[in-house]
């Protein structure tokens, strides 16, 4: 088996891609009987190092409705200078360029190690990317001052040419104007009307260009660039800018006892998409916005004024008592589509302690494929540091970021596309190879990733054609190929195409090949984000059966066992994790609601639905080492059984991460032991969970929640609530007290789960 | 027409059924049609007539054949007229409400005429008529003298009219002794020698001319001769009996005036014979025909029908004639002058203390210097009436047609030797107030119970004395603290308001100034903006503050805007200010707070930079659209959110017609002057601006407009939110900074220096009786007794009617007291009393005795102009005139001793109220002419409406100075002429000045010397008038003494004036001369002359 792991392994590192089955079913209706369906996760902007661009164009097929791109898997006859197409077995001829081909002299796209593929084209005049910066000034004055620092630091962190714009409100929306000498000049919106982008162009005064756009082709970004005054090159107005935001002051208006500032998020939405959909459609913009509580007037409202109404909660929700949740959501989903539509993303950093309506706005994230990121405050580190990395650059020295992303997928005939699950849109793509079946985002072979970054990840689910009776030849491939246009960091537009292909098995003769050729962890991710977007609609309860019954079934299709027998149930190596990562699913924040706010469910489940895998499965399943002076540090079981008093651990459930110090370490510890020379070696120990914990920090985004705790700390509930509760005070006495501590809870433990599971899936009632 | 508005329909309509009428056309017309069923007949023969035109040049001789041809014009005319009269009048119920009262009157009176009128008519106009009718008048001899003699009484009647200012002048001596002097009058029209030798000359020179004028104007060419000397004659004659009989100024006056009269007539007829017809062809034709007028019968006919088809026109049939070369050979020295008795009243008074301690006492004229000793009444600086002695019983008020009224200033500015206001505080609770009718303390409270209770005056409530207000008796029932108590010995004081009397029971905030600044692409060019922002930073400087205070509490805040707004964070925080652009203007908002108003003194850092940057930020500006009301809009909400009152500055320059609320369209349609429809032209746009003018007043929002149009701008919609907010309008046309920047810069700085109060509400409270009725002023009225001003300033006036309830008491008088809640300068909240005691009187006399001719002026110029916005501006007009006649008629009637019908008598204290109201009716909104601008008559109307007496005395009849011959020695400023063409001369130099245009007029042959001296250029041709708006700064003492008299007058007057240069003979010398009120209209309107003589027609059909 380690073959299909390498395989594995080896497929990602190349293509960014995995499968959930990397040996696909003949027919449908085998398929279907795996559970688990044909899909893959696909990570489009992967970073490759040693992928460099090519420097010309894309070779395609000629047929109108395939455009697949030449690819190792075509077939090549390099006497008649002719490729065929692998999906649409069009014949095409080579372009001029392509003369000198030959066996010995094939072009990059033609060898096996590129099935992925970059190339780098010259079309249409680049655009400079755009930020536009959306604050929000009914800050405390501590954190509208931290804002302020990391926003001017954030200038430095530009590429200078690189167009920037400001936009503030509180109870008015302000829409700065940055080539002022001498004064400073906004432009006044008010809180409380919404406004057509048309009425905001005209307000803004960028209605003059009409005419001449009116009389064919739309103004060219450079045309508009000039006429907008409120996007300005870096560069220019840097110092403008940094002094602009150094006068920035609170919302002045003064806010009365008992009641909330009023906040005008959604006409500042509504102002800044307007002002770049009229400025700079379709080109990389990204809208980041930066709150301090939720919307408190105004289209977009989540929440009156009045403090003694608190913001809704998951009872409220769940009772219908939300007054403005559905109200405020389409406007968002509105405001989000059009975005899209334009190809700008929408950011949100949202620190404050309480709600700051997510819930509502995560549409413009999901969508637009902008980040959210959630804190307490903005005078922490974590925002600090997160936002600062929103600017990091890769080893090119680019921005991690993309924009204006297009994922076209193409099958080979016997595939069709059901949908795909990532932060995108649909482009109402039809064609052939659109299946009626929709999963996630359907009824397209198009997506639009308005932002993208090297681990944005998408989930594309599949579905195999042929029906039973006519099952696909053996022997033959099903091919998948992913066309990734986008506008790099630098501007340039690039294509990247995947291209992948698995073999056909007959599930009746080679399950055993199938079953070994299931990759569990992507399919828990995939299983997981189907359930994650069928609870964005759903009952919490209804979607954690669903799990039950698929882990039941596909257990039921793979176990070995005798009917009516749990003990005698099996399930083979490639399966054996799936239970837990699902056990694990089942206690996760992105289904269970309890204990979580509404803006928590939506911000996990943001950050779920577009990670890559490992960061998934992080998230699904926490990842748990232990520290000890037994020996190096190890991972250990995400059990109470493994949290002792000698021990330090170390979780990282990718939201936090959590060092977590047993009894005696943190008696010792308050001994100050490390402090003696003598007990260097304790220091060390304390140390290393510590210097761990700091690399992740480095890398991971959003920066997680640091929580450093020991036994009996209050924050030590981030462990507890985490951990299988092998140990309750249920059934404390029956383990003895020897190892793990207690956790008091009624959720049942991975051993229930596990024995229910054996249970029903050998029952021979169902 | 019709509508209720103006005058009172009632009396007209009554007068109407009885056949007579209000109107003098109507009136006429309805009589003859009722009469003589034959007159129609008579229509047919005005196409003979018009054959006639050739005969009708020579006028004497062809009197019998021009008659009939005199009238048929006549009856056309009238007959079309009573038709036009007719449905106005009747329709027309009211002039507003007050007005009715006055012109109900009328009904009364007209009744009888019917029979007069047709006797007057006879005997007037209608030589045929008269042989017709033949009944009462003039039993003429043959129709012809009849005629004759009818046409020439009228004209007689100017003669008289002065020996009536010497019975008016002798009037005061006694109501009846008046028989005296009216003898002489009598003497006059009747067999002339009568009574005084005074009859007896003019008799002589005219002879016949008494009894039948006719005769001697017949002899018309005969007659220029030895009229003249009869009539100079007359006149020393005439001069010295009133002389004797009185030692006022005004009799002598009325003497020569005597004197002019007769020459009236004699001119009269002078015309008629040669040039007469020339002039009469040209007036009286104009309506009907030529056809008509050509005969000397024209000019009698003219003179009767002239004022029917005139009146609408404005009488230019009659006057015309007289207009014409009889003027020259008129002195017009024999009407009662204006400036006369300006100087008499400055030589009887000037100088002189006025103690308000006598109830109903006259005060001094407006133009006169004089000292107010505050001592239980109101100074007459504050308050001012139409009558210090109010008729008893609505029915005499009726009858007389006097307007009762007030005119009240409250904020007027009192000179240094005069104290301010005491401010009296009450303490916690509050002033002290009658718990009926909620009265103020005031010295009209009677004490009573040993000082323990006070009877309200007002309402006879008896009220306990507050305990801690209590204070003993002194054998007179008088209070011991007396004249300790401002509020119980002075008629003019403030209170010191509580919480209660504050806006949601919170101490108001000092008020604030917003400064809004059109910086469209014209106000750019033209420079008005730098003008305007490097003025500001020095004017800044002095806002006006509280009495004592070191600095001024007041805030200030700044917007820009064309089509959209830009306010300005000001904030002294700011290293920079900072711009917010509002685009939003159907919606209005304040887009900050803090930093919006702000203190200068604090911030004046950050505004000098603002106002340093103004000009260049919109330099290259090409937006030249604007918006208008949400500029007004923007600044209500600024106050609203500073929870303060205040005033905005708005410096606009176009119509605003860019997509807002409040957009205007271009609706000056000249084709609707002299239409019914013309009040449109006067009507604001409804709707916004409306709801606007409610939202200000409610804030405390004044509006202060300043304009600088280069076309028109719909002023009558624009200041719509200024008129009703205690705010001003001030208008440059064409403006350009190097000739008018200075000009404005003294209207702004006056304009932001005025000291004044906020959020302002008055009551009027009366004594029972009477009652305020309606109010006229840049006013606002939720309801019919609160008088509500966002602001109101030391030049803003507002006119109170008054009405009877009941009858008053001649002992008890009428008292009235004037509260004002206001919010001062500071932010502090008062109440501002003034208390006036009037008379009572069931005597006529006395009331007309009383009566104070530019008060009256002030109540129908403001009565008038708002009566336009309902009625056709000819009705007003109508009405006008005949009030006038009616008020004269009924004085004639009932105080004056008996006299021919051919006497004009005037009572004294009205003698020049036909000058004014002359004037009043050639004003630009009244003339009714399509080549004045219609924004210019808009904002002449509006300006009016806030105007005190003061003002409205000068703006209808402007000083004419003549500089020529001044004593440059001397302080005094040369006493000022009569408004009149006459009265310049060709080497001479005059200063003409109305309050807000002043002239220097230069004859053609000034000496060259003075032009060396007054401009520094060797002679009048090298002068350039159009570049010169300022005198230049020679040292020679002519200069100087020209440029302080100048300097005085722009100091002393409530707005700027441009100094227009004009040359004799210059293009530019019909603007001035549209300012010689006395002369004939240059847009229509007749001269004083013709005036005169056409009231005396009308009273003289009343009378009869």
């Amino acid at each position: 088996m380690s073959t299909y792991q390498e395989f594995i392994q080896q497929n990602e590192d190349r293509d960014g891609v995995r499968c959930s089955w990397n040996l696909w079913p003949s027919s449908r209706l085998e398929a279907t009987r795996l559970v688990v369906p044909v899909s893959c996760l696909l990570t489009p902007l992967k970073e490759r190092p040693n992928l460099p661009p090519v420097q010309y164009e894309p070779v395609l097929c000629s047929r109108a409705n395939c455009k697949a791109v030449l690819n190792p898997l075509c077939q090549v006859d390099f006497r008649a200078k002719i490729w065929a197409c692998n999906f649409c077995f069009q014949r095409n001829p080579f372009p001029p360029s392509y003369a000198g081909i030959s066996e010995v002299n094939q072009p990059a796209e033609l060898m096996p190690q590129f099935s992925t593929i970059e190339y780098i084209v010259q079309r249409g005049p680049s655009a400079p990317l755009i930020f536009l910066y959306v604050v929000d000034t009914c800050l405390e004055e501590e954190d509208l001052q931290a804002l302020k620092e990391s926003l001017q630091m954030s200038l430095s962190l530009l590429p200078p040419n690189a167009l920037v714009g400001l936009i503030t409100f509180g109870r008015m929306v302000q829409v700065h104007e940055l080539t002022c000498e001498g004064i400073a000049k906004s432009y006044v919106f008010r809180g409380t009307k919404d406004l057509s982008s048309k009425q905001i162009q005209e307000m803004l005064g960028l209605t003059k260009p009409a005419a001449p756009g009116q009389q064919g082709r739309p103004v060219a970004p450079q045309e508009a660039a000039a006429t907008c005054r409120f996007l300005q090159p870096v560069h220019r107005v840097d110092m403008n800018l940094t002094d602009l935001l150094g006068e920035l002051q609170r919302d002045p208006w003064p806010v009365p006892q008992g009641k909330r500032p009023l906040r005008s998020t959604g006409v500042a939405l509504s102002v800044a998409v307007g002002l770049l959909e009229g400025a700079y459609p379709n080109t990389g913009a990204r809208v980041m916005l930066f709150i301090g509580g939720p919307p408190t007037q105004g289209p977009g409202m989540v929440v009156g004024d009045e403090l003694k109404t608190p913001i809704r909660s998951w009872h409220d929700i769940q009772k219908d008592n939300a007054r403005h949740l559905k109200k405020a959501t389409k406007y968002y989903e509105a405001l989000a589509n059009r975005s899209a539509v334009n190809g700008h993303s929408i950011d949100i950093y949202a620190c404050a302690l309480d709600q700051t309506g997510l819930l509502e706005m995560k549409c413009l994230s999901n969508l637009t494929g902008g980040h959210i990121v959630m804190g307490d405050s903005f005078n922490t580190s974590l925002f600090k540091q997160t936002f600062q990395r929103v600017f990091s650059k890769d080893y090119n020295g680019d921005f991690r970021m993309a924009f204006g992303g297009v994922l076209e997928v193409k099958t080979s005939r016997e595939l069709k596309v059901c949908g795909a699950i990532g932060p995108c849109v649909s482009l109402h793509s039809k064609g052939p190879s659109v299946s009626e079946n929709e999963m996630g985002i359907g009824g397209t072979t198009q997506w639009k990733l308005c932002s993208l970054d090297p681990s944005t990840t998408l989930a594309v689910y599949l579905e195999v054609v042929n029906q039973h009776n006519a099952p696909v030849p053996q022997g033959g491939r099903g091919a998948i190929q992913f066309v990734t246009q986008y506008q790099h960091s630098n501007t340039q537009k690039r294509i990247r195409v995947t291209t992948i292909a698995r073999n056909w098995a007959d599930a009746q003769s080679q399950i055993q090949h199938i079953e070994s050729s299931f990759d569990q962890e992507a399919a828990a991710v995939l299983m997981a984000r189907l359930g994650v977007f069928r609870a964005e609609s759903e009952e919490g309860p209804d979607v954690l059966r669903w799990l039950d019954r698929q882990l039941i079934r596909l257990c039921q299709k793979f176990g070995q066992f005798n009917k009516d027998d749990p003990t005698s149930f099996r399930l083979s190596e490639s399966l054996s994790l799936y239970p837990q990562f699902m056990f694990h699913l089942r206690r996760s924040p992105f289904l269970q609601v309890f204990n979580n706010s509404p803006d928590e469910s939506s911000y996990y489940r943001h950050q779920f639905v577009r990670e890559d895998l490992t960061q998934s499965l992080i998230m699904i399943q926490p990842i748990l080492y232990s520290y000890s002076f037994h020996g190096p540090p190890e991972p250990v079981l995400l059990d109470s059984s493994s949290i002792l008093p000698d021990r330090i651990l170390l979780m990282d459930t990718f939201f936090q991460l959590v060092i977590y110090h047993g009894e005696t370490i943190a008696q010792w510890r308050k001994a100050g032991y490390q402090e003696m020379p003598e007990y260097e070696n304790f220091k060390q120990l304390l140390q290393a969970p510590l210097d761990d914990a700091q690399e992740i920090l480095q890398t991971r985004f959003p920066m997680p929640r640091y929580v450093d705790t020991e036994h009996g700390g209050s924050q030590a509930r981030f462990l507890l609530s985490k951990v299988n509760p092998s140990q309750t005070h249920n059934n404390l006495y029956a383990w003895g007290q020897e190892s793990g501590a207690p956790i008091l809870t009624d959720d049942v433990s991975l051993q229930v789960f596990m024995d229910h599971l054996k249970k029903l899936a050998v029952s021979s009632s169902t | 027409m019709s509508q209720q508005g103006y005058v009172a329909a009632p009396p007209y309509s009554q007068a109407q059924p009885g056949g007579y009428q209000g109107g003098f056309g109507a009136g006429p017309a309805q009589p003859l049609y009722g009469h003589y069923g034959g007159p129609p007949q008579a229509f047919n023969a005005p196409p003979a007539a018009g054959g006639m035109k050739s005969p009708a040049s020579s006028p004497a001789g062809m009197p019998p054949p021009s008659g009939p041809s005199q009238y048929s014009p006549n009856v056309q005319q009238n007959g079309a007229h009573p038709q036009r009269y007719a449905s106005p009048s009747v329709a027309s119920p009211t002039y507003g409400q007050p007005s009715h009262s006055v012109y109900n009157s009328m009904a009364s009176p007209a009744p009888p005429p019917t029979q007069q009128l047709t006797n007057q008519m006879s005997a007037m106009n209608l030589g045929s008529y008269g042989a017709v009718q033949s009944p009462p008048p003039h039993p003429a001899a043959s129709a012809h003298p009849g005629r004759q003699s009818t046409h020439m009484s009228p004209q007689m009647a100017p003669p008289q009219s002065p020996l009536i200012n010497m019975q008016a002048s002798g009037q005061p001596m006694g109501g009846q002794s008046m028989a005296g002097p009216p003898m002489g009058g009598q003497s006059m029209a009747g067999p002339p020698m009568g009574g005084q030798s005074m009859a007896g000359p003019p008799m002589g020179g005219q002879s016949m001319g008494g009894q039948l004028m006719a005769g001697p104007p017949m002899g018309g060419q005969s007659m220029a001769g030895p009229p003249m000397g009869g009539q100079s004659m007359g006149g020393q004659l005439m001069a010295g009996p009133p002389m004797g009989g009185q030692s006022m100024a005004g009799p002598p006056m009325g003497g020569q005036s005597m004197a002019g009269p007769p020459m009236g007539g004699q001119s009269m007829a002078g015309p008629q014979l040669p040039s007469g017809p020339g002039t009469f062809q040209q007036h009286g034709v104009g309506p009907t025909g030529p056809a008509n007028y050509p005969q000397q019968g024209g000019q009698f006919g003219g003179l009767m029908s002239g004022p029917q088809p005139g009146m609408p026109g404005g009488f230019p049939g009659a006057p015309g004639p007289l207009a014409g070369p009889p003027q020259k050979k008129l002195d017009p020295d024999s009407i009662p002058s204006i400036t006369q008795v300006i100087e008499d009243d400055k030589a009887r008074l000037g100088g002189q203390v006025f103690s308000t301690n006598i109830r109903g006492q006259v005060p001094p004229l407006v133009t006169t210097d004089f000292t107010v000793q505050d001592q239980g009444n109101a100074s007459p600086r504050f308050i001012r009436c139409t009558t210090y002695s109010l008729p008893c019983t609505a029915e005499l008020a009726k009858q007389c047609q006097v307007p009762l009224a007030s005119i009240v200033k409250p904020f007027a500015k009192l000179p240094k030797n005069e104290a301010p206001l005491y401010v009296v505080n009450h303490g916690e609770t509050g002033p002290i107030r009658c718990n009926r009718c909620k009265a103020y303390m005031c010295p009209y409270m009677q004490f009573i119970d040993g000082g323990r209770r006070y009877q309200c005056t007002f309402c006879n409530c008896v009220n306990e004395v507050p305990a801690f207000y209590f204070q003993h008796l002194d054998h007179v029932g008088r209070r011991v603290d007396f004249y300790e108590r401002p509020e119980l010995s002075l008629g003019s004081y403030e209170f010191v308001a509580t919480l209660d009397y504050c806006k949601n029971n919170k101490p108001p905030s000092p008020p604030a100034y917003v400064f809004m600044i059109d910086v469209s692409y014209t106000n750019i060019k033209s420079g008005l903006v730098k003008l305007i922002c490097d003025e500001l930073k020095t004017l800044l400087e002095k806002l006006p503050r509280e009495d004592g205070a070191e600095t001024s509490a007041v805030k200030v805040g700044f917007v820009t805007y064309n089509k959209v707004l830009h306010f300005y964070n000001v904030k002294s925080a700011l290293a920079q200010p900072q711009m917010m652009v509002v685009s939003d203007t159907a919606e209005m908002f304040v887009p900050l707070l803090d930093g919006f108003l702000v203190d200068y003194q604090e911030s004046r850092a950050v505004i000098y930079n603002l106002l340093d940057q103004i000009p260049d930020m919109f330099a290259d500006t090409n937006e030249s659209e604007t918006v208008f009301a949400p500029v007004i809009q923007a600044g209500v909400e600024a106050f609203k959110a500073a929870e303060c009152s205040g005033k905005l500055f708005i410096f606009h320059s176009s119509m605003p017609t860019a997509e807002a609320p409040g957009k205007l369209k271009n609706r000056d349609d000249k084709k609707l002057v002299n239409t019914d429809k013309e009040k449109i032209l006067f009507q604001p746009q409804k709707g916004v601006y409306e709801q606007l003018s409610k939202d200000c007043v409610a804030q405390g929002c004044c509006v202060d407009l300043f304009l600088f149009p280069s076309q028109y701008l719909d002023l009558a919609t624009m200041a719509d939110v200024p008129s009703h907010t205690g705010g001003s309008v001030y208008k440059y046309n064409n403006f350009q900074v190097e000739t008018d920047g200075e000009h404005f810069l003294r209207d702004l700085r006056k304009d932001v220096q005025k000291s004044l109060g906020f959020d302002a509400v008055m009551r009027v409270r009366t004594s029972t009786g009477f009652r305020a009725t309606d109010f006229f002023g840049g006013i606002f009225m939720n309801n019919t007794t609160d008088v509500e001003m966002a602001a109101v300033d030391c030049d803003k006036a507002v006119t109170v009617e008054f009405k009877h309830d009941d009858t008053l008491s001649e002992e008890t008088g009428a008292l009235m007291q004037c509260a004002l809640l206001y919010t001062t300068i500071g932010g502090q909240r008062r109440l501002r009393i003034h208390n006036l005691s009037l008379n009572c009187t069931s005597q006529l006399s006395e009331m007309y005795k009383c009566c104070e001719t530019d008060s009256l002026i002030n109540f129908f110029a403001k009565s008038a102009y708002r009566a336009i916005l309902n009625q056709p501006v000819k009705n007003v007009r109508d009405i006008l005139v005949n009030q006038t006649a009616h008020m004269l008629a009924c004085y004639r009637k009932n105080c004056a001793t008996p006299s021919a019908a051919s006497q004009l008598i005037l009572p004294d204290s009205m003698k020049v109220f036909p000058v004014y109201m002359n004037s009043l009716i050639k004003t630009a909104p009244l003339v009714g002419s399509a080549e004045l601008s219609t924004d210019d008559r808009a904002h002449q109307r509006l300006s009016v409406m806030a105007m005190g007496v003061e003002d409205t005395q000068l703006q209808l009849y402007p000083r004419l100075i003549p500089l020529h011959n001044v004593d440059v020695g001397s302080e005094a400023v040369p006493a000022p002429l009569r408004c009149s063409e006459e009265r310049l001369t060709d080497s001479g130099t005059f200063l003409l000045e109305n309050g807000h245009s002043i002239f220097l007029w230069l004859g053609q042959s000034s000496p060259p010397d003075l032009i060396q001296n007054l401009f520094n250029v060797p002679s009048l041709a090298h002068l350039q008038p159009g570049h010169m708006f300022a005198l230049p700064e020679l040292d020679n003492p002519l200069s100087k003494k020209v440029r302080s008299i100048i300097g005085e007058l722009l100091e002393k007057r409530p707005n700027s004036m441009k100094l227009q240069v004009v040359r004799q003979r210059d293009k530019a010398e019909t603007l001035f001369r549209q300012f010689l009120v006395e002369d004939k209209g240059l847009h229509g309107g007749t001269s004083y002359m013709d005036f005169l003589c056409f009231v005396h027609r009308e009273i003289r059909q009343l009378l009869t």
